[in-house]
């Protein structure tokens, strides 16, 4: 018996069905960058520790009640006011720092461009900012203060940045990526990393959570 | 009539038979970047607040993530912005410590300090639950935090 030829299989749909598929996985998925406030917690104190005595002029006061409003240093502010207003504080250097690790004593801040008052902080590295919150608070209103008080490290550390590398320090802190990802820039990673580590500790960010009133 | 015949010679048809390959080319690009969502929501997805200084988190797989929100079944949960959910069912605060634990299971120990815990609040919620999170995630030594928000205009 002659065979009979298989007839070609019709293969015009076959675009079709890819399509269907290919708008199906368009549709589900989900491009989602996560993305947010990266923050540290500080270590769980040892039952017996002693919380250091701090001077009231270093700590920047924030209270946030539960109706959302703002006191700042025992005055009521506006969001908007909130970042000049840390700045002020962080960069105000009325006084010497810490004594670095290896021993040697403070020294004045000789970066800071504040009013250098009594009344406010003696050094960046000693300006803390207290964030105390009610437990009632809503979180959007917690994200953007702790948002605002980012800012004000922001604008100071890409000042300083600008002063004596030349760019601000988002730029520095993408060079540094830039150049540990890629092989023939590797030389200065090191150079780059020196920078950076040397703005992060001249400003150094402390934002420290208040237990919460009740 | 043979004038006719010619002119619809002219212009041939294009050729489609590749456009299954592209078709198929995007479509396996879709498949192999798509992520289903290994964890559905029991809460309502949550508005995210917004903020400016943010950053990127980096590696996937050391994140883990709690949500806290509204429940998606306020007759089973009751009401409110406040339901924290871990893996897929609502919990309380208390249940966080072992879920940080089942996720460190997965991990080498020595990318333990990496792990980054990303905590995603509905704008409404209260920061005393959040905070009741963070007290349980110092606790257990989980450190690192993400508070997730969206990416907001300078202004």
């Amino acid at each position: 018996m002659a065979r009979r030829d298989n007839p070609e299989i019709n293969a015009g749909s076959m675009a079709d069905i890819a399509f269907l598929l290919l708008i199906f996985f368009l549709v589900t998925t989900t491009m989602n960058v996560d993305s947010g406030i990266s923050k540290k917690l500080s270590e769980k104190p040892p039952i017996d520790y002693v919380p250091p005595v701090i001077k009231k002029k270093n700590i920047f006061e924030v209270n946030i009640n539960r109706n959302n409003e703002l006191l700042v240093e025992g005055e009521r502010m506006d969001v908007k006011d909130l970042k000049d207003e840390a700045v002020k504080f962080i960069d105000n250097g009325g006084g010497i720092g810490n004594p670095s690790e290896d021993g040697t004593p403070g020294k004045a801040c000789d970066y800071c461009k504040g009013e250098k008052s009594d009344a406010s902080s003696d050094h960046p590295s000693k300006a803390i900012i207290s964030v105390q919150s009610d437990r009632g608070t809503d979180y959007g209103t917690y994200i953007v203060v702790q948002n605002e008080l980012l800012k004000a490290y922001t604008e100071l550390r890409n000042r300083l940045s600008r002063e004596r590398y030349g760019m601000s320090y988002d730029e520095l802190e993408q060079a540094f990526i830039d150049a540990k990802k890629s092989a023939d820039l590797s030389s200065q990673v090191d150079k780059l990393r020196k920078k950076v580590e040397d703005i992060k500790t001249s400003y150094p960010q402390i934002i420290s959570d208040a237990e919460p009133t009740s | 009539m043979s004038k006719f015949r010619k002119k619809k010679k002219g212009i041939p048809a294009v050729n489609t038979a590749a456009l299954p390959d592209i078709v198929f080319m995007l479509l396996f690009f879709f498949m192999v970047t798509t992520t289903m969502r290994e964890t559905n929501l029991v809460i309502e997805n949550p508005r995210l607040p917004g903020a400016t200084e943010i950053k990127k988190l980096e590696d996937k797989s050391l994140v883990s993530t709690i949500y806290i929100g509204k429940s998606k079944d306020p007759n089973r949960d009751g009401v409110g912005f406040n339901k924290i959910q871990l893996n897929d069912k609502i919990s309380s605060a208390d249940q966080v410590p072992a879920f940080i634990f089942s996720k460190r299971d997965k991990i080498a120990e020595a990318l333990h300090p990496f792990m980054t815990t990303s905590i995603k609040a509905d704008k409404e919620s209260n920061v005393g639950t959040v905070i009741d999170v963070r007290l349980k995630l110092r606790d257990v030594n989980a450190l690192k935090i993400n508070y997730s928000t969206t990416a907001a205009a300078d202004n």
